[in-house]
């Protein structure tokens, strides 16, 4: 089987060492957001307040609402694909290029998105004063953080492991960069990436509801779309909208897989590049229904003409070669002059960053925040083992079975996809009920969207047991425990490595919004970093702000080094199939 | 360009013109530990117009990597390649490739992946169309035209890689073992009828360099044979053909030919540099001189026991026809044979020694005993581990101890083949163990050797 039906897919994480490198990373993408935030603050002096849009819970409007909230998904996802394209290119192709752009991503892959939103969205609405267009782009901004890294990290790895016969061929036959490009580099990263689109296109919703309505330095934003319905909803405390809308999101989540993910997924299976067939062919009604169509036809043959002329003005960009042998000296010229131009930008930025932290917060922000880390940390752990003990074995028994897992997959993808965030009202009102403080409620709200993705994958790896291995289990009937002990847990392992370690990123980034919240007029509050970011924002302290995400990215990382790489190094040497 | 073995038939040096020439190339890869592997050694070699050359070599010869310097695709480490007197530094503009694994787009159709190299050379949309279809015609792929290579058997897809590879009328072809991923009957389909394309005059390259490891298919095709030695890859001879086209794989000319060149090829000569170097004991080699051939235990019992049924004493080029092996088949196993004194090879012909008949004829047992012995004492890999585990205190080792001492004159991947094979061996022997969970390899307790 070509592609493991797991996410995020197995070679989004199977990346270089730790080095000193990705320390130099880390600190120069806090420094990225430093500057960001400096320019939106010089910007934000023009007296710019934002058009906030009045958000009407009339079950009406949702359709519109809806939409709204449509195109913003869309319009985030076609700028992850050209962002995939242009970064996974540059860094595939390119030696220096990839020295500094693959750390970058890996760090970026672990800074919680909805904590720099308050900066972005201050950013954004500077750049379009008066204008809704700013939150619009802090939005798109957001659910695009949320999908660029996975599908970006596919395409490089599709890249790099290009069948080198074809890479020849390509380069015997003298095509330009641009047909290269189209004919060659697309076509066969194109499994993996319709397949990481299409989960992280699911993992966006979740980013659209939480940026949708948003409150920096005590002013709500809001803009129309189903996000701050349900929002609005919740301040009036009508739990019956909520429902509603939750209903119209299902209805959408359903209707964007049926009639946009399944039918490119059952396309791109042309793209296979082994010549065997997989062993189960998505299949698709509505690509099917397409197919019969005239449609295609019509709407490609206009097209013809423009890609022969795209071919034609792309020529002058030359051969996709390379000069076979670089005279040495100046090669090495080159790289000295590369490392030496990042290596001034990186110190002049530790040194505006330091300056910056000393001038503002202090850093003794820093030892509180690796505090209340800690305390998010023992949360996010929680998630993981709970749902792991509930999960594998229900994912292990569907998994098992070919005709539930047929039925359980669609549904489980689903639930994955929801944005758990329009589900925390109704969890809220039982805490109330119930007075269970937020301190252990947040654990089940971060569990409400994370907890999914274990079960996603743990069904995928327990469906790729060998039938004939599950047979002679039987066969020999063993036992209960060495069943588990001997086929199941070997099996799903590395699926379940993948399954955790998406997982706890979706905790950690979850905590952001699970670790305060507010129904009507009561307010709760855990003591956690991700409350900690999120009372900044509202005050608009983005020193503290900062210091929190950089905490945060700070932990992820080094869990994910410490704990996930190992194991998935474990994975892959001993249990992979 | 050789080193004058009395084999080599010097013939006239062909009198077209000169497509593009070879100037003492040598090619090194760098060892994991930084030392230079060398692949192809100062080789030098000419095409000219109306010729077709085979480069012929076992595997581990370096003869891709000759083709793929030649086409522009990897840089020599030392030597030039000039196309029409102009050194190269990049893709080969004169030259279009057919791969072993065909290299098809599988999202393009035939006659898309046809057009490919027109394509990108900007000929007009009507024009390559034209041309496209004219070579499937040609190439006998009329009526798949918009078929995917998927739904095409291999054959035909080679096929679809040959009409994408002359249908920009290239000045050479190079082909890199087009026919080894073939079934035996389509492979000679293919070879006869491109045969008889060459032999037209509309035929659109004006040479042809093949790059193969079966000597048939060499001797069938080729006006001048290059023999390649192994590790590093040099010119072992040149063997300049004039059967007559087409030719006949039963004439005594042919068949003669044939086993010659066998008998070339499976000459064992030291790799240094010397012209008469004396045939390296396989007693006395260092495990990076002499390599063990990767051969597991059963495929060499296999030959032995065939060779022994045979009276003892056979030709190799009818023992390979009737085991249908291909040379790079039948050659490890043969070495393998060699090095652990089970055989003897002269002229092409392959006799088994007394020490390999009472292999062949003894019971499970005692021949495991005699292959542990010819093992530890022949086999340069399974003696140094041997040893190294005889001295240490609890005859235990890792084998990442031995994989490190072998990267200094393997590659990576290389050098576990090598540990691989000796594990085989020596696990078959009973001379050591290799534990996989935790990578030791441990020395059998006298004791518990099979008695």
């Amino acid at each position: 089987m070509a592609i493991t039906r797991s996410f995020p897919t197995r070679d989004v994480l199977r990346r270089p060492r730790f080095s000193p490198i990705d320390i130099v990373v880390f600190v120069a993408i806090a420094l990225l957001l430093f500057g960001i935030l400096r320019l939106a603050r010089s910007l934000n002096t023009s007296s710019a307040t934002a058009h906030v849009a009045v958000i009407s819970t009339d079950p009406a409007n949702l359709p519109y609402y809806a939409a709204r909230s449509l195109l913003r998904m869309f319009i985030a996802f076609f700028l992850s694909v050209v962002f995939t394209f242009v970064y996974a290119t540059a860094a595939a192709r390119s030696r220096r290029a990839r020295a500094v752009l693959i750390p970058i991503l890996d760090i970026l892959q672990s800074v919680p998105i909805l904590g720099f939103l308050a900066i972005t969205v201050t950013f954004f609405i500077a750049l379009f004063p008066g204008s809704e267009l700013g939150l619009e782009c802090a939005a798109i901004f957001a659910i695009f953080t949320s999908m660029a890294w996975n599908m970006t990290f596919s395409m490089y790895h599709s890249l790099i492991t290009q069948p080198v016969e074809l890479d020849e061929a390509a380069r015997m036959f003298r095509l330009t960069k641009w047909e290269r490009f189209w004919r060659l580099d697309v076509p066969s990263s194109m499994i993996g990436l319709v397949w990481n689109g299409m989960m992280s296109f699911g993992g966006g919703w979740f980013f659209l509801a939480a940026s949708e309505a948003i409150s920096v330095g005590n002013k709500t934003y809001t803009l129309p779309g189903i996000g701050s319905y349900v929002a609005a909803a919740v301040d009036k405390g009508d739990i019956g909208e909520v429902g509603i809308a939750i209903g119209v999101m299902v209805i959408l989540v359903v209707g964007v897989n049926f009639l946009f993910w399944r039918p490119l997924v059952a396309y791109a299976e042309k793209f296979r590049v082994e010549t065997s067939e997989a062993a189960e062919q998505p299949k698709s009604y509505v690509l099917n229904f397409l197919r019969q169509s005239n449609v295609p036809g019509y709407i490609a043959r206009p097209l013809k003409p423009v890609g022969r002329t795209l071919d034609r003005v792309t020529r002058p960009f030359g051969l996709a070669e390379y000069p076979l042998s670089i005279p040495e000296n100046r090669r090495r010229a080159g790289d000295v002059v590369f490392a030496g131009i990042t290596g001034v930008v990186i110190v002049w930025g530790v040194y505006r960053g330091v300056n910056f932290f000393a001038h503002t917060s202090g850093f003794g922000q820093f030892s509180r925040c690796l505090y209340l880390g800690f305390l998010t940390l023992l949360r996010v752990i929680v998630v993981v083992v709970v749902s792991t003990l509930i999960w594998v074995p229900v994912g292990a028994k569907i998994g098992m079975s070919p005709k539930l897992s047929r039925y359980a997959q669609p549904v489980v993808q689903v639930l994955a996809s929801f944005p758990a965030i329009l589900l925390f009202p109704f969890a809220i009102v039982i805490f109330l009920a119930l007075h269970l403080s937020l301190d252990y409620g947040g654990i089940f709200l971060m569990a409400l969207g994370s907890q999914w993705y274990i079960l996603f994958n743990v069904i995928a790896g327990a469906s790729a047991i060998p039938t004939e291995l599950r047979e002679m289990a039987d066969q020999f009937r063993f036992p209960w425990m060495q069943r588990w002990r001997e086929l199941i847990l070997p099996g799903i392992f590395p699926y379940y490595v993948t399954g955790g370690i998406t997982a706890a990123g979706g905790a950690w980034n979850a905590s952001i919004v699970a670790e305060v919240a507010t129904y009507g007029k009561h307010h709760l509050l855990a003591s956690g970093l991700g409350a900690y970011i999120a009372q900044a924002t509202a005050k608009g302290d983005f020193a503290d702000v900062l210091t929190g995400i950089i905490v945060m990215s700070f932990y992820v990382v080094v869990v994910n080094r410490l704990l996930w790489r190992p194991l998935y190094h474990l994975a892959e040497t001993k249990y992979s199939l | 360009m050789t080193d004058g073995q009395p084999s080599t038939v010097p013939g006239d040096e062909p009198t077209g013109a000169v497509i593009f020439a070879v100037d003492h190339l040598s090619k090194h890869f760098t060892s994991p530990d930084g030392q230079p592997l060398p692949v192809l050694e100062d080789v030098s070699l000419r095409l000219h117009e109306g010729e077709i050359v085979a480069l012929l070599g076992k595997s581990g010869s370096g003869k891709s990597t000759l083709l793929r310097c030649i086409a522009g695709l990897i840089a020599p480490t030392s030597g030039t390649v000039s196309y029409r007197g102009t050194p190269i530094n990049g893709a080969n503009p004169g030259v279009s490739m057919v791969f072993q694994s065909f290299a098809l787009l599988p999202w393009l159709t035939v006659q898309a992946n046809t057009e490919l190299g027109l394509q990108a050379r900007a000929v007009p949309v009507a024009e390559r169309q034209r041309r496209a279809l004219q070579m499937i015609d040609l190439i006998g792929l009329d009526g798949f035209e918009q078929a995917y290579p998927k739904e095409l058997s291999g054959g035909m897809r080679q096929r679809v890689g040959f009409a994408r590879a002359l249908v920009v009328q290239p000045d050479a072809l190079l082909m890199d073992e087009p026919f080894s991923a073939l079934d035996v009957l389509t492979a000679e389909n293919l070879r006869t009828e491109l045969l008889s394309l060459w032999g037209g005059k509309d035929f659109p390259t004006k040479a042809i360099l093949i790059v193969t490891h079966n000597i048939e298919e060499a001797v069938q095709m080729a006006d001048r044979i290059f023999v390649l030695s192994s590790n590093p890859g040099r010119f072992k001879a040149e063997i300049t053909t004039q059967l007559a086209r087409p030719r006949n794989r039963r004439s005594p000319e042919f068949e003669a030919m044939v086993d010659q060149i066998y008998g070339i090829m499976t000459e064992h000569r030291a790799p240094e540099q010397g012209q008469h170097a004396a045939v390296v004991e396989p007693g006395l080699a260092s495990p990076t001189e002499m390599p063990l051939p990767h051969v597991g235990v059963g495929g060499l019992a296999g030959l032995l026991e065939i060779l022994n049924n045979r009276g003892g004493r056979d030709d190799l080029p009818q023992l390979g026809r009737l085991l249908t092996f291909e040379i790079d088949d039948l050659l490890p196993i043969v070495d393998a044979a060699k090095m652990l004194g089970f055989a003897e090879v002269a002229d092409a012909d392959i006799e088994l020694t007394p020490e390999g008949k009472t292999f062949v004829e003894a019971d499970i047992l005692t021949s495991k005993k005699l292959f542990a012995t010819a093992a530890a004492a022949r086999a340069p890999l399974v003696r140094a581990i041997v040893r190294a585990l005889e001295t240490t205190k609890d005859g235990t080792l890792s084998g990442r101890f031995f994989l490190d001492l072998l990267r200094s004159g393997f590659s990576q991947d290389e050098a576990q083949a090598q540990l691989d094979t000796a594990i085989d061996w020596g696990r078959y022997g009973e001379l050591f163990e290799y534990r996989a969970d935790d990578g030791e390899l441990v020395l059998t307790p006298p004791d518990d050797i099979a008695a």
